[in-house]
This record gives structure tokens, C-alpha cells and sequence, in this order.
């Protein structure tokens, strides 16, 4: 377990963007962006809360559903992660399906809380493994929730950046565009290109994602990957092997 | 104290009926087979907000194969980790099931206004989706107090049956649910109320103060079937089954594969029992 894998590389990113936040929240299905939070709360001694949503001893509420959106709504969620069927490039998600709506010829699950927290959590990290032209398109079938809004509109979150499992992008709200930050080990600019739908940004010099520090691995490793394992098994025995001890 | 079969003939065909999410085990799924079995037809299911774990999504995705229902409103259908939900997506992309796309804060929002006997609520996002464009039970006002502020208002939600399955019921009919607020909310909005219980007590929940904090009144509730296991395949701990929904998913994968599950496990099963 020496050599470090892609998933600690995306880890890392994510905490680094998470870095400061009080309270981060995570979807379901999201083992990556969790190890990512779970890490962001390593390196916060603790004092970072992160929810991890629909697993009921992994979070705090007493509420019931509304009061994850109450408490976005009041600025009670620094962070959170969406991802999208389709992603554009002025930062609108898809996760409703492709083609004419409603009689869509791919239909996938919904739009769940996007069309709401995109609007109040301040940072909101669009998360899509797979980088290809059919997911990042130039623009999507269907708005399950805009990138950016009208002057007049309510709006105190959106999207901060989008990583994939080629790259990561920082989002410009005000020009509504992405700009590559950073091209993960092992992949190459033209990749990046080819695999993109949408136009975005380029700064003078592409660098390298950074690979975690050895503190980082130390972390990721013990006490993250203990506490991931506890929520997804499945993933955590993928990821990390039997170097930790079952849940 | 009655049966599934029971609060089944008690749900009328073209009833709108909220579903609880079911990240607890809180889905109906008893209730939903017997609704199969009576053949029921032309349901609106509305899910509170999202049947997106792999038992509630399940369970909508039976109702939807077996012909049962005719529209959804929701902020998301699949069976969660596992993947799609099979005959939701096939009936969505057909257009044998009209779907009405939402987003979780404004069920939540739209169902609250509804428990009190509200015409609509507001909430903000949503503007300049195509969720919002797509509907003509969300509009876009200027807030009364802030000329030029923008806020959607959402019709309230009443919907004729809230059904779900809760862990206890005490001698009065009440209604422990614990942590599971959403159940409150459903029943408080709903005009009928139909649970499942897993046990049944001799006492009473106000007797204990810890235990009131976590109840539904009995005068919410219309009607109790005492059927334990009615949750399943997810368990009472909330851990799941996941083999038995790995089998349906396997099934539901064709229209044929899904009509033999529902044979099986839904008709047969049934007389098996009896």
C-alpha cells in the first residue's frame, strides 16, 4: 500500500477546497467526496462537522428531511457535493435525463436538493468520476439547477469547482466559465481537451493535481479510512484493502 | 387493529398517495404488495421527498410495474447504491407514467403548507431551472415586503392517503416514530393516514416523556395494521436486505423478468401465507 491511488490524489483535492468549512454535508451515494470531508475534518482536529446524509448514525438532525435546507438556507452548510447526468460549461447540472423532456431517452433518478442548496451553500464541489463529451457537454438537455443566476435572484452558494477523474476546474461565477487548475498525475492536457465538450480556461502553465504528503497518506489511511469504512464497506475495502481493521 | 388487505381496499383507485423516503425502515412495503394484489390503478404517488434507497425505490418501482400507477411526483426514483429503478425509467421514457419533476426543499415546503391548511409556501432557489419552467404549480412572485426580491410560491400539497410503516403503536392508536420527522409532516398534510406497525404495546407513549417526543398522535391516524416485517426487505435495525433487492433489480431489468418477480413474490406469496 505504498503506492498512492487516484482516490487519495481526489481526496486530497477536496479536502484542500474544503479547508476552514464548519459544516460540511454529503450525499448518499458518495464515498469519494465523504473521504474527501472525512479528511477536511482530520485535518480540522475534529472540530469540522460533516453529515453524511441518509445514514442516520453519521448525522445529527432531529427535523426530520427539511432541516438540511433549513439550515443551507440560514448559511449553515459551507459545503456540499453535486454531481450531474450532464454538466455544462457555464456550470448548469442534469439530473433528470437526456433528450426532450419529459419523454427523455436516458431518464435518470432527479434533481433531489440540487435546485436549492446550489442557490445557498457557498461551496458547492461538482464531483463527476467520469470525464467524457457525453458527460461534459456544451449544454445540458435539462436545468436540474443553473450554475449561476440573474441579478435579483437569491444567491449565496454555487459551484467553486468541478473535479473528475482526469482533472480538476475552478469555477468563474462571475464570468460563468471554468478554468482548469490542475491535470491529475498520469493524465495530459490534450486528454483533458479531447474528453471536453465544453470551451473553458487555461491558465499559462497546466500544473500536476498535488499527490497527499506523507501526513496526508497517514491520515487518509488510519483514521479516514476506518471511519469511511463504518459508511461505505463496499468502497472502502476497493479503495483501501484489508489494511484496515473491519468495521 | 386490522390487516394490509384491510388498509389497502381503504386506499381508492386514482388516490394521491406520499410515500416516506425510507432511509429508515419506514417504507410500506406489505402495504404496497396488497395494493398490487387488489390491483389498484391510476395511483399518484408523491415522494417525500425522494424514494432513492434501494427498498423505497423498490417498492415505487413495483407499484409502477405492476400497473398500478399513473403519475409521480418526485425529487428522485432509483434503489440508491444499487443503481436505476428499472421500470420507473422504462415507464418515464415510454410516457406510461407521467412524471413531475421536483426538488427536495420544495416537496417538504409544498407538503408543510399543506399540514397547515395553507394555500402555498415560498422558497428560494429553483428560479431559472427548467424545474421550474416545467410546472404551473410553481410560480415565480416578487416578495410582498421586498419589491424586486424573487421568491417562488408552491402550491400546497394535500394528498388524499399518507402510508408508511412505523416501529410502534400503543394502546390509544398513537404512533411512535422517533427521529423519522418526515412521517409527521405527511400525516399532518394528508387526508387519510394508514400505517404498518411493527409491535403493538400495552401502554401509553405520554407516559413517558422521552417516548412523547418521538410521536403521531393517534388523531392523525385513521387506521393501524399490526404486521411485523412489513417494512422488509429492509430490517427494523435499518440494515437491508440487499441480496433481495439485487434479485428484484435482476428481475425488473425486463418487462417479463418483472411480471414473473411479481407472481412470485407478490401474488404467490400471499397465498402461500394463507
Amino acid at each position: 500500500m505504498t503506492e498512492i491511488r487516484d482516490e487519495e490524489v481526489l481526496a486530497t483535492a477536496i479536502a484542500d477546497l474544503l479547508d476552514g468549512a464548519r459544516h460540511i454535508a454529503v450525499g448518499m451515494a458518495s464515498p469519494l467526496p465523504a473521504t474527501g470531508a472525512l479528511l477536511a475534518r482530520e485535518r480540522s482536529g475534529g472540530a469540522m462537522q460533516v453529515s453524511i446524509l441518509g445514514n442516520a448514525k453519521a448525522s445529527r438532525w432531529t427535523n426530520g428531511g427539511p432541516e438540511l435546507f433549513d439550515l443551507a438556507g440560514r448559511g449553515g452548510i459551507d459545503g456540499f457535493f453535486l454531481s450531474g447526468g450532464q454538466i455544462d460549461g457555464r456550470g448548469n447540472i442534469n439530473l433528470v435525463g437526456v433528450g426532450d423532456y419529459p419523454q427523455s431517452t436516458v431518464r435518470w433518478s432527479g434533481s433531489f436538493g440540487s435546485a436549492y442548496l446550489y442557490f445557498v451553500v457557498p461551496r458547492v464541489i461538482l464531483f463527476r468520476w467520469e470525464h467524457s463529451r457525453r458527460t461534459l457537454v456544451e449544454a445540458v438537455d435539462f436545468v436540474s439547477a443553473p450554475g449561476t443566476s440573474e441579478p435579483g435572484v437569491h444567491r449565496t452558494g454555487g459551484p467553486i469547482a468541478l473535479i473528475t477523474n482526469l482533472c480538476l476546474f475552478a469555477f468563474d461565477r462571475d464570468r460563468a466559465r471554468f478554468r482548469l487548475q490542475s491535470v491529475h498525475p498520469g493524465h495530459t492536457l490534450d486528454e483533458v481537451r479531447d474528453n471536453t465538450a465544453f470551451d473553458f480556461d487555461l491558465p499559462e502553465t497546466v500544473p500536476q493535481t498535488p499527490l497527499p504528503d506523507a501526513e496526508t497518506l497517514r491520515a487518509i489511511r488510519g483514521p479516514v479510512a476506518e471511519r469511511v469504512a463504518t459508511i461505505y464497506p463496499v468502497f472502502a475495502r476497493q479503495v483501501f484493502g484489508a489494511a484496515i481493521p473491519a468495521a | 387493529m386490522t390487516t394490509p388487505e384491510t388498509l389497502a381496499a381503504m386506499i381508492p383507485d386514482g388516490a394521491s398517495v406520499i410515500l416516506p423516503k425510507g432511509e429508515g425502515p419506514d417504507a410500506p412495503v406489505a402495504l404496497a404488495k396488497a395494493l398490487i394484489r387488489r390491483g389498484a390503478r391510476d395511483l399518484h404517488l408523491i415522494t417525500l421527498p425522494a424514494c432513492a434507497a434501494p427498498v423505497s425505490g423498490m417498492m415505487v418501482d413495483m407499484l409502477i410495474g405492476a400497473g398500478c400507477v399513473a403519475r409521480v411526483e418526485t425529487s428522485g426514483v432509483s434503489l440508491g447504491e444499487l443503481g436505476p429503478a428499472p421500470a420507473f425509467n422504462r415507464a418515464v421514457t415510454s410516457g406510461a407514467v407521467t412524471v413531475t419533476d421536483a426538488t427536495c426543499p420544495a416537496l417538504y415546503a409544498a407538503v408543510q403548507a399543506g399540514g397547515k391548511s395553507q394555500p402555498f409556501a415560498t422558497l428560494r432557489g429553483i428560479i431559472g431551472s427548467d424545474l421550474e419552467r416545467m410546472r404551473d404549480d410553481w410560480v415565480v412572485i416578487d416578495n410582498p415586503f421586498q419589491p424586486g426580491d424573487k421568491v417562488v410560491a408552491l402550491k400546497a400539497i394535500n394528498p388524499d392517503v399518507a402510508m408508511f410503516h412505523a416501529p410502534m403503536a400503543d394502546r390509544e392508536g398513537n404512533l411512535w416514530i422517533g427521529r423519522g420527522r418526515d412521517l409527521l409532516y405527511a400525516a399532518h398534510a394528508s387526508k387519510v393516514v394508514l400505517a404498518t406497525v411493527e409491535t403493538v404495546v400495552d401502554t401509553c407513549f405520554y407516559d413517558d416523556d422521552a417516548l412523547a417526543a418521538g410521536v403521531l398522535p393517534a388523531f392523525y391516524v385513521s387506521a393501524i395494521a399490526h404486521a411485523p416485517g412489513a417494512s422488509l426487505p429492509m430490517r427494523m435495525d435499518a440494515t437491508v436486505d440487499l441480496d433481495a433487492v439485487r434479485a428484484y433489480a435482476g428481475a425488473a431489468r425486463s418487462e417479463a423478468g418483472l411480471q414473473d418477480w411479481l407472481a412470485r413474490e407478490v401474488f404467490a406469496a400471499r397465498s402461500a401465507a394463507e
